[in-house]
C-alpha cells in the first residue's frame, strides 16, 4: 500500500511517549533506516509499537547511490531485513553519495550530471530496486557548488534516471530552493522541468541561511521550520501535481512534538484546499 | 576527463586538506572554495557530534572546545566505516590512551570503553530472561551449571573510579565535592527490562564473580572468584535486570 497524500513526520525517539500517549492523526511516520539497523533494544521496540498505528516510510542514508562503487551488499542485505520486518509503504535514498571506498563521511555529497555517472547511478538504483524487490524513491538533492563538467541538468538527470530505471521520485522542495538559490536560478524553472508525474512523496524542511558576496548561500539543515517562500513552492506544486504523501523533516534542535505538529497541521491545509479544488474541477 | 571514481577520490582527499576537487565551480567561480567548504563543515560537524552523543562523559570531561577538535583528529585517522554509526568508535579509547594532550586524565580511555560498553548494551539483541525457578534449580547443583547472560552484559574493570566519574557527569548530577578518581572502580552495565541501561558498581569480589560468569565458568567455580563478597546480590541483580538469559550445563 503507498504512503496516504497526506502529512508525515520524521520520527524522533524523544517524542515517543508523546506519540505514544496523544496517538496524533498523520499519514505516516518516516525513519531513517540506518538508525534501525542494530541487533536489538529500544529502537526497535519503538519502531514495532510505531508501526502498529502508522504508515511507514522508509528513508535511507547510506547506500551511496552516487558514488562509483556498487551498493555494498551488506548494506543491501540490512536493508531488505528491515523492509521484510516492517513493510515500509515506501522506501527512499538520495541522488549523493556518502562512501568513499571503506569510509562513511556521513552527509550527502554531490556529483558531476554527466552520462558516466548516469549510467552509474541508473545501474545502482536497477542494482537496488533488483534486491529489495520495490520500488525506489530518489531525491534530490541539496547543492552548494558546480561541476564544470556537468553536461545534464539536474531535472534531465533525475527524469532520465526515472524513465530508465522505472524508480520514482522524492520532491524535496526545500532542497529546490536551497539548490537554486545558491546556483542563482528560479525554483521555478526548476519545478517546471521537473517530471511531477513520477513524484512519490514530498519533503519539507528547514535551512539555515549564511552570506556569500554575490548573494545568500542557504544550507539545508533541517534544524528550523519550513521557510515562507518553501511553503510557497509547496502550495504551488500541489496545485499543479494534486495532493502528495508530504514529510516535515526536522532532524537538528528538534523541538517539541506540538511544533512539528503545527508543521503538519499547515501542510495538511494545504492539501486539502488541492483535493477540494480537484473535487470540483470533476 | 577525470572519471567518477577519479572526481570521488580528490573530493573525499579535499574534506580534509581543502583542495577543490576537479571541475568545482559556482555561478560566482571565486567562490567555489567557500562553497565547498559547506561539506567540508557538514562532514566534520555531523561526525563530531555522532562521536560526541556516543561518548559524552569524554566530551564533559574534556570540554566541548577541545573534545570538537581532537575529534577532527580522530575522524581523520578513524573515519566510520559504516553508515550505521553506533559502531564506529570502538578504537576511540586507544586512540585517547595515545593522545599526548590527554595524559593528565588517565581515567579517560576507561571512562570512554565505559560509555562504549553503554551503546552496546543499548543496540543488544532482545533475549527472554529465564525464570526464577530455572535460576534456583542451577543454584542447587552450582557444580554443574553455568549461566548464559543476556549480550547487552559487559563489565568494565578499571583502576580509575570510573562509575563515580561517570555518575558525577551525568545530567542533573549534585556535586558534592571533590572526587578521586585514582580509587580503582568495576562497572556492571546491562539494558534491563525498563530498557535502561545503567551502570552499576560492583565490590572487587563481586567483579571477579561476574567477570567469571562472563568467562562461562560454573557457578561453584565463579563462587571462588567472589573473595567474600555474596554471590547472592548480583545473581538476583542480573535476575531482576533480566540479564540472566540461560542455563547451560558444564561440558
Amino acid at each position: 500500500m503507498p504512503l496516504p497524500n497526506a502529512p508525515g513526520l520524521g520520527f524522533k525517539p524523544e517524542h515517543f511517549a508523546a506519540i505514544r500517549d496523544t496517538r496524533p492523526q498523520l499519514g505516516f511516520f518516516e525513519v531513517h533506516a540506518e538508525n534501525y539497523m542494530g541487533a536489538g533494544g529500544p529502537p526497535h521496540r519503538q519502531l514495532t509499537a510505531l508501526r502498529q498505528d502508522y504508515g511507514l516510510s522508509l528513508h535511507g542514508v547510506g547506500l551511496s547511490i552516487g558514488g562509483p562503487d556498487r551498493p555494498d551488499a551488506g548494506h543491501l542485505a540490512r536493508l531488505r531485513d528491515l523492509i521484510t520486518r516492517y513493510q515500509p509503504a515506501s522506501f527512499s535514498e538520495h541522488l549523493a553519495w556518502s562512501s568513499h571506498e571503506t569510509d562513511y563521511l556521513n552527509d550527502l555529497l554531490p556529483l558531476p550530471y554527466t552520462a558516466e555517472t548516469l549510467q552509474l547511478v541508473c545501474d545502482h538504483v536497477d542494482e537496488v530496486q533488483a534486491t529489495l524487490g520495490c520500488r525506489l524513491l530518489l531525491e534530490n538533492p541539496s547543492t552548494y557548488v558546480l561541476f564544470a563538467q556537468s553536461t545534464l541538468a539536474e531535472t534531465e538527470f533525475l527524469a532520465e534516471i526515472a524513465r530508465r530505471t522505472g524508480c520514482g521520485l522524492l520532491l524535496d522542495v526545500n532542497n529546490v530552493f536551497v539548490s537554486c538559490t545558491n546556483h542563482r536560478t528560479d525554483p521555478q524553472d526548476w519545478l517546471a522541468a521537473f517530471p511531477l508525474a513520477a513524484v512519490g512523496e514530498v519533503h519539507l524542511g528547514g535551512h539555515a541561511t549564511e552570506a556569500l558576496p554575490s548573494g545568500p548561500l542557504l544550507i539545508d539543515d533541517h534544524g528550523s521550520p519550513v521557510a515562507d517562500p518553501v511553503w510557497e513552492l509547496y502550495s504551488r506544486t500541489i496545485a499543479r501535481a494534486g495532493a502528495l504523501p508530504t514529510l516535515i523533516e526536522w532532524d537538528n534542535d528538534v523541538p517539541e512534538f506540538s511544533i512539528l505538529l503545527a508543521e503538519a497541521a499547515r501542510a495538511a491545509a494545504i492539501l486539502t484546499q488541492a483535493e477540494m479544488r480537484h473535487a470540483h474541477a470533476c | 576527463m577525470p572519471t567518477h571514481a577519479d572526481f570521488t577520490r580528490a573530493f573525499r582527499a579535499g574534506l580534509f586538506t581543502g583542495t577543490l576537487p576537479p571541475g568545482t565551480t559556482a555561478q560566482a567561480p571565486d567562490e567555489a572554495t567557500q562553497r565547498f567548504a559547506v561539506y567540508r563543515n557538514n562532514v566534520a560537524h555531523s561526525l563530531t557530534r555522532a562521536l560526541a552523543r556516543r561518548f559524552p562523559v569524554v566530551e564533559r570531561l574534556v570540554g566541548v572546545e577541545f573534545f570538537t577538535a581532537m575529534a577532527r583528529l580522530y575522524i581523520e585517522a578513524y573515519p566510520p566505516a559504516s553508515p550505521r554509526l553506533f559502531l564506529w568508535g570502538e578504537g576511540f579509547a586507544r586512540f585517547l590512551q595515545g593522545f599526548p594532550p590527554v595524559r593528565s586524565l588517565p581515567y579517560l580511555p576507561d571512562v570512554s570503553r565505559l560509555e562504549w560498553q553503554r551503546g552496546i548494551a543499548y543496540h543488544a539483541a532482545d533475549m527472554p530472561s529465564v525464570t526464577p525457578a530455572d535460576l534456583a534449580l542451577a543454584a542447587a547443583d552450582p557444580a554443574r551449571f553455568k549461566l548464559v547472560l543476556h549480550p547487552s552484559v559487559g563489565l568494565i574493570r578499571s583502576r580509575h573510579a570510573v562509575v563515580t566519574i561517570w555518575q558525577a557527569n551525568q545530567p542533573g548530577a549534585v556535586q558534592t565535592g571533590p572526587l578521586r578518581a585514582d580509587r580503582a572502580e568495576d562497572a556492571l552495565i546491562l539494558r534491563d527490562r525498563a530498557d535502561q541501561v545503567p551502570v552499576i558498581a560492583l565490590s572487587p569480589g563481586e567483579a571477579g564473580f561476574q567477570s567469571a560468569l562472563m568467562r562461562g565458568e560454573t557457578l561453584l567455580e565463579a563462587a571462588t572468584r567472589a573473595e567474600g563478597a555474596d554471590p547472592a546480590r548480583l545473581l538476583s541483580l542480573l535476575m531482576r535486570a533480566g540479564a540472566i538469559t540461560g542455563i547451560a550445563q558444564q561440558g
